[in-house]
C-alpha cells in the first residue's frame, strides 16, 4: 500500500505532510510529557521487528499463498498509539529511503495512511473500547481477555486497512493521477484489502495472543481491570469521535476537491505554449533574433542542423511541436548517455 | 525467505555506497536534501501530458551517478519495488484517455499512452533522486541534517536507533527463518501453528534486549538525545550547488528545453 512520489500531486502531497506532521507533533507532545525516555528503545527495537518480520511469510491454510504482517495494530497494541505511530513513522522513512518502498514525497501521505489509521483510529476507536468493554461477562477473565484481543486485531486491522486504502485511492484521484473513474478504482482496491486486512489481522492475533500468554502486561490495556473502569470511552461516545473524524476528512478533502488540482498547476506553471511564453515573458519574434550575432548564429545553425530538410512549414502546428519535442527528447537521452559515458572514463583513468 | 537476506544486504550496500568518497559526497548533506526535496516536487510538478519537458529532468540523476561514481545497476534493481504499483494505476490510462495527442508520421498517439509513460518516468525519476540521496549520504549525516531543519530530537533520535537495530533484526530473523526452513523442507512459509510464536518468541526477546539497552544507554551518560558528531558548517560551495541545482531545476520546469533544441535542431524555424 507504500504510495511512490509519482502518484501524489505535490498539493495533495503536502496537505497529507501537514496532518501527518500534526499527528506526529501530538505525539512527540504527549511522549514528552510523560517523561518517558525509556520508551525509546523499546519503540526502536519494536520498530526494527516489525520491519524484519515484514519480510516473514505466513502460509495462509487452505490456500498456495502467503501473507505478512503489518505493524500499526501490533505497534500500538504494544507501545501505545502515540509511541506506536512514531515508530511507524520511523519503519515508513526507512522503507522509502533505503527500500524504495514508498518515497520522499509521498511520505507524509504513507504516514497517514497506514501509521495514523493503524495507530490511532485503530487504538481509540477499536483496540481501547474492545479492551476496556465488558463484553464477555460469562466468561472467565482470561478467556474473555483473548477473545477480545482476537477482536480487536482482527476488526482493528480490517477496519485500518479499508480506510487506508480508501485513502490511496482519494488521494491518486485528487492528484489527477490516473483516468480510472474513482467508482471502479475503489471497487478494484477495497476487496483486495479486505482480504489482506483478515490475513493480517489473524497473524497480529497470533502475535498479541503469544505474548499475552507470555508476558501479558507487555500489552497496553489488558490488565486494565474490566468492569471497573466501565467503559471511559461507551459505545455512544466512539460513535461521535468517529463522526467527528468524518466530518473533519470529509471536510479537509472537500475543500480541496474544489481546488482542481489540475487546474491549480496550470495556474502556477502555465502548460500551455502561451503560457510558457507569458511566464518567461518570451515572444517568439524577438526570441533573439535581433542582434547580428545571432543571425550569423541561425545561419550557422542552419548549416550545422542535422535534419537541414526536416521542417514543417507550420511550425506552429502541434505536429510540428511534438517532432521537435522527440527530436529534444533524444538529444537529451543522448546527452546523458555522453555524460555517463564520460564519467565512467574519467573515473578509470582516475583509478588508473 | 530469500527476502530477508536481500533486505540486509541492500542495506549493507547502501551503507557502503554512503562510505564511498567523491564531490558529491563531500556536500553538505543538508544542502543535498533540499535539493533532492525540489528536484522531486518539480518533477512531479509536470503536467501528466508534459513527457518532452519531463524528460529533460533525466539529466540530474545521469549526471550525479555519473560524478558520484555510484553504480547505476543498484538504483535499478531497487525499481521492481515501484513500478508495478505506479505501472498499475497508469496501464489503465490508455483505455479511458483516447484522444490523440500528438502523431508520429500516420502513427496517432493517444494522451491516454502519453500520461501513462510520463507517470512511470516520473516514478523512475523520484526514485533516482532519493536514491542518489541516500547512495551519497551516511544516515548520520541524515539525521544531522534533520536535526538542523528542527525536526524534533525525539525522532531523529528514534530513526537512528531504529535504523541501528534494523539490521541486527534482519539478522536474527534471518537465522530464525533459516533453522525453520531446515527443519519444515518444502514448506512455503511459516505453518499457521508457528504464526504467533515464531516473531513472538523474537519480540519478547527484543524487549529484555531493550530494557538492557536503555540501561547501556544511561550508564553512558543518555539524557533523551544522542550528542551528533558535527557536521561541518556549509561551506560557499555548499550554498552555491543549492542554488544553481535548484535554479536548473526551475529552469528546466519552465522552458521545455526538449522542444527548443529540438527546434534548433530541425532548422531554426522554432
Amino acid at each position: 500500500m507504500h504510495m511512490a512520489d509519482a502518484l501524489l500531486s505535490p498539493p495533495v502531497a503536502t496537505v497529507m505532510y501537514a496532518a501527518s506532521a500534526a499527528a506526529t507533533g501530538i505525539s512527540v507532545h504527549k511522549l514528552k510529557k510523560d517523561e518517558n525516555t525509556q520508551k525509546l528503545p523499546t519503540m526502536a527495537v519494536a520498530a526494527a521487528l516489525v520491519f524484519a518480520g515484514q519480510m516473514i511469510n505466513y502460509t495462509i491454510p487452505g490456500t498456495g499463498s502467503s501473507g505478512h504482517l503489518s505493524g500499526g495494530m501490533l505497534l500500538s497494541a504494544l507501545l501505545g498509539p502515540q509511541a506506536g505511530f512514531l515508530s511507524m513513522v520511523v519503519i515508513l522513512a526507512i522503507q522509502s529511503l533505503f527500500f524504495a518502498d514508498g518515497g520522499l514525497m509521498a511520505l507524509g501521505a504513507n504516514c497517514w495512511n497506514m501509521a495514523f489509521y493503524g495507530c490511532f483510529v485503530g487504538y481509540y476507536l477499536i483496540w481501547q473500547p474492545i479492551m476496556r468493554g465488558r463484553l464477555f461477562p460469562k466468561m472467565e477473565a482470561k478467556a474473555a481477555a483473548r477473545t477480545k484481543i482476537i477482536m480487536a486485531s482482527v476488526i482493528g486491522c480490517i477496519v485500518t486497512l479499508q480506510t487506508g486504502a480508501f485513502s490511496v485511492v482519494v488521494e491518486t484521484s485528487l492528484s489527477g493521477i490516473t483516468e480510472l473513474p474513482f467508482g471502479a478504482f475503489c471497487a478494484l482496491m477495497q476487496p483486495i484489502h479486505l482480504a489482506i486486512g483478515l490475513v493480517e489481522g489473524l497473524i497480529t492475533t497470533a502475535i498479541l495472543i503469544f505474548v499475552f500468554e507470555a508476558r501479558p502486561e507487555l500489552l497496553q490495556e489488558v490488565n486494565a481491570k474490566t468492569g471497573g473502569h466501565k467503559g471511559k470511552l461507551t459505545l455512544k461516545k466512539t460513535l461521535v469521535a468517529l463522526a467527528v473524524l468524518v466530518v473533519m476528512v470529509g471536510g479537509a478533502l472537500s475543500l480541496f476537491a474544489s481546488s482542481n488540482p489540475d487546474g491549480l498547476e496550470w495556474a502556477l506553471f502555465g502548460n500551455t505554449e502561451a503560457g510558457y511564453n507569458e511566464n518567461m515573458a518570451l515572444d517568439e519574434e524577438d526570441y533573439g533574433i535581433e542582434s547580428g550575432l545571432s543571425e550569423k548564429a541561425a545561419s550557422v545553425q542552419e548549416k550545422t542542423a542535422f535534419l537541414p530538410d526536416y521542417s514543417f512549414a507550420d511550425s506552429e502546428s502541434a505536429a510540428g511541436t511534438a517532432v521537435s519535442g522527440i527530436v529534444g527528447s533524444a538529444i537529451v537521452a543522448v546527452a546523458a548517455a555522453g555524460i555517463s559515458v564520460l564519467g565512467r572514463f574519467f573515473r578509470k583513468k582516475k583509478q588508473a | 525467505m530469500d527476502r530477508i537476506d536481500h533486505a540486509a544486504s541492500e542495506l549493507r550496500e547502501m551503507d557502503d555506497l554512503a562510505a564511498l568518497s567523491s564531490p558529491i559526497h563531500s556536500i553538505h548533506p543538508l544542502a543535498k536534501l533540499i535539493v533532492t526535496i525540489s528536484y522531486i516536487i518539480l518533477t512531479v510538478s509536470f503536467s501528466k501530458y508534459d513527457l518532452s519537458g519531463l524528460i529533460v529532468m533525466l539529466l540530474y540523476p545521469v549526471i550525479i551517478f555519473s560524478i558520484s561514481g555510484i553504480p547505476i545497476k543498484t538504483c535499478f534493481y531497487k525499481l521492481r519495488i515501484v513500478l508495478p504499483l505506479v505501472c498499475a494505476v497508469g496501464l489503465f490510462n490508455p483505455f479511458f484517455d483516447k484522444a490523440p495527442l500528438m502523431s508520429i508520421g500516420s502513427i496517432a498517439v493517444s494522451g491516454g499512452v502519453i500520461s501513462m509513460i510520463t507517470l512511470m518516468l516520473k516514478g523512475m525519476f523520484c526514485l533516482m533522486a532519493s536514491f542518489i540521496l541516500v547512495a551519497t549520504t551516511t544516515m548520520d549525516a541524515i539525521c544531522a541534517a534533520l536535526r538542523k531543519i528542527r525536526m524534533p530530537g525525539m525522532i531523529v533520535t528514534l530513526l537512528l536507533l531504529t535504523y541501528r537495530y534494523i539490521s541486527v533484526m534482519i539478522d536474527e530473523v534471518s537465522v530464525m527463518a533459516t533453522a525453520y526452513k531446515l527443519r519444515a523442507p518444502g514448506q512455503k512459509g511459516v505453518h499457521y501453528s508457528a504464526w504467533g510464536s515464531f516473531l513472538g518468541q523474537l519480540l519478547l526477546r527484543s524487549m529484555d534486549r531493550a530494557e538492557e539497552m536503555y540501561s547501556s544507554m544511561q550508564l553512558r551518560g543518555f539524557s533523551g538525545e544522542f550528542q551528533y558528531a558535527d557536521v561541518s558548517p556549509a561551506k560557499p560551495k555548499d550554498y552555491l550547488y543549492t542554488v544553481f541545482a535548484v535554479g536548473i531545476f526551475f529552469l528546466f520546469r519552465m522552458i521545455n528545453i526538449a522542444t527548443l533544441f529540438g527546434g534548433i535542431a530541425l532548422g531554426g524555424s522554432l
